[in-house]
């Protein structure tokens, strides 16, 4: 792989799709009003959930807020990136202009999950981080190298398996055709990944750890920042993201061999 | 001799179609038993093409044209049979393949809608890892023969068809392909723009000998730039040769329409011994085979007084609408 070309043509994705944003002004208004709104109800909806007992799962609300921190980082990285492309990929398909695609000499998984950014998901991914700071700072939590370190691995290992769920459901298209409620199902999921894992009943855990493993895209990283987190949960997340990469990767070409092209 | 740079052996292609019954009942039926059947679409095709030559796709809505591009290109995968386009097996996709082809979809557009095409046109230049300087250039050529200008700064959404068109080919064309795929390019086209495009495809393939492959249903297009077409009909090649012959063999007869100075002219005409297709006052209409027209215009002008003459082509259309609904041509 030609990475200086992949580096090239990726500087060209940024410069078009901000482009093509910056010029429909009012949407960016909205969706950055959107962002804010969205980020002060969850936060009001989790100090409604704890106001009785003061505890979310045996999480206080410092500590809870560290998920909510993580899930609007992430939420930022869905919509700034997974959203505009993903979702493309029904399109794509659809309307068989995924012909252009495949044929350019380029990777086609690089392509159509890196062609567009929504920009106005980088408030969110700041509001979260802000968020972050926030509560390293009212959870007095130490900065260290090591902390550092097992924070970044496991947002970029929640970041895998986000992006790889959401990818899978995608592809499925190329036989299903319309995959749109499966992708909004994922979503709705998602908004689980604001309340800790413990907060839910044994069936439900298990569920969204085995077999959509939402859990491990924003508990993991949130034991990680309170020191609670054990090796094994670590490792476990870092092989379940790696499954969950190849796999994607593995399916998306098997399933272009499917790929009738739509008529014209 | 040119080589051979298309060559298409046996191929077939089949899908899975699923059929439905009408109404409410069909509908809930469909919903739980889907009931799916192989159709074959391409059935046992073999070809070649030589390098430079441009070879147009005739046949019905249906019968397997664009199927047939998509396979060349790498787009769907043989079912049975092989297909070698420029040394490479298309499905296999390889990044020299790819650089030396491109697709073009009358109905379909790559280029960014809400920007200018020059964006799009970088665009592509960086994905065929051209450097700026390369792709300038590339795009002040492409742009001349074009004969695009004030467009390349206009955002796509709210350029004319015609415009959108020549800068989805120039987009297609930055890498300079040697073998175009064209599937209905000049689709919607008014008849200026039309003309245009294929003026640019005859120059194109003249500068860079480029094998250009085109499906179209507008019969000027096929009669203005192919000199050999291939004819689809229901998946099989009917018809494999030179368009002249073709049109020779569906259509062998001219119809000349002769003006006499009188109506006994006109009767003595009739009686001569050729077949006469009518006959109005001084007005005779006569069938004539095409090797037959320079002896008996020689023969009519010394015996007869004429005062003009018209010699009529069939519509092209129509003869070439023969062949959609005919399975097999012997020429």
């Amino acid at each position: 792989m030609n990475l200086r070309k992949y580096l090239k043509v990726y500087n060209k994705f940024l410069h078009t799709s901000l482009a093509s944003e910056l010029e429909y002004k009012t949407n960016i208004l909205v969706d950055l009003v959107t962002a804010i709104l969205s980020l002060v109800g969850s936060i009001f909806l989790l100090s409604i959930f704890i106001q009785n007992s003061g505890y979310i799962g045996g999480w206080k609300f410092e500590q809870a807020l560290i998920i909510q921190a993580i899930y609007t980082i992430l939420n930022g990285i869905t919509n700034t990136w997974f959203n505009p492309n993903l979702t493309e990929i029904v399109k794509h398909i659809r309307e068989g202009t995924l012909d252009f695609v495949l044929l350019k000499p380029i990777d086609s998984q690089f392509f159509i999950s890196l062609k567009k950014i929504n920009p106005s998901g980088f408030l969110e991914i700041t509001l979260g981080f802000l968020l972050l700071f926030f509560c390293i700072r009212i959870n007095q939590i130490n900065l260290n190298l090591s902390f550092l370190t097992l924070s970044l691995i496991t947002i970029s290992c929640s970041i895998c398996i986000l992006y790889s769920l959401w990818f899978f459901i995608s592809t499925t298209t190329i036989w299903f055709v319309k995959t749109w409620n499966a992708i909004e199902v994922l979503r709705s999921f998602l908004y689980i990944g604001r309340f800790p894992l413990s907060s839910f009943s044994f069936s439900l855990r298990i569920f969204f750890s085995v077999f959509i493993p939402i859990a491990f895209i924003t508990t993991i990283p949130s034991e990680v920042f309170l020191g609670l987190s054990v090796f094994w949960k670590i490792l476990l997340e870092i092989i379940v993201a790696t499954i969950f990469l190849i796999n994607s990767r593995r399916f998306w070409l098997f399933a272009l061999k499917y790929y009738s092209s739509a008529s014209s | 001799m040119l080589k051979n740079i298309i060559d298409v052996k046996n191929l077939s292609k089949s899908f899975d179609i699923s059929s439905k019954e009408p109404g409410l009942k069909g509908t809930i039926k469909h919903f739980f038993r889907r009931q799916t059947k192989s159709l074959k679409v391409i059935k046992d095709i073999s070809f070649e093409i030589k390098e430079g030559e441009i070879v147009g796709f005739l046949g019905a809505n249906g019968a397997g044209k664009t199927t047939i591009l998509k396979m060349l290109c790498g787009l769907i995968y043989p079912s049975e049979g092989s297909i070698l386009v420029s040394g490479y097996f298309p499905f296999r996709r390889k990044e020299n393949f790819l650089k030396n082809i491109t697709l073009i979809m009358g109905q379909k557009q790559q280029l960014l809608w809400d920007l200018p095409p020059i964006e799009s046109f970088y665009l592509n230049a960086s994905i065929y890892d051209l450097d700026k300087f390369e792709a300038k250039k590339r795009i002040k050529k492409l742009s001349e023969m074009l004969e695009i200008d004030e467009e390349l700064f206009i955002p796509v959404r709210k350029l004319s068809l015609g415009q959108r068109m020549k800068s989805e080919l120039l987009a297609a064309l930055i890498h300079e392909p040697n073998i175009l795929f064209l599937d209905e390019p000049t689709l919607g086209l008014d008849i200026n723009a039309q003309r245009n495009l294929r003026k640019f495809l005859q120059k194109y393939n003249e500068e860079t000998n480029a094998t250009i492959c085109l499906t179209s249903h507008y019969m000027k297009d096929i009669t203005s730039l192919c000199k050999r077409v291939i004819c689809v009909h229901e998946g099989a090649i009917s018809y494999d040769g030179k368009l002249d012959l073709l049109l020779k063999k569906l259509s062998p007869v001219k119809e000349i329409l002769i003006v006499c100075r009188s109506e006994e002219d006109a009767i003595k005409l009739e009686n001569s011994g050729f077949t006469v297709k009518n006959k109005i006052k001084n007005e005779i209409t006569l069938k004539i085979e095409n090797n037959a027209i320079t002896s008996s215009l020689k023969t009519i002008l010394n015996n007869f007084d004429i005062e003009d003459l018209f010699i009529n082509e069939p519509p092209i259309d129509e003869v070439i609408g023969k062949v959609l609904i005919k399975k097999d041509y012997d020429i």
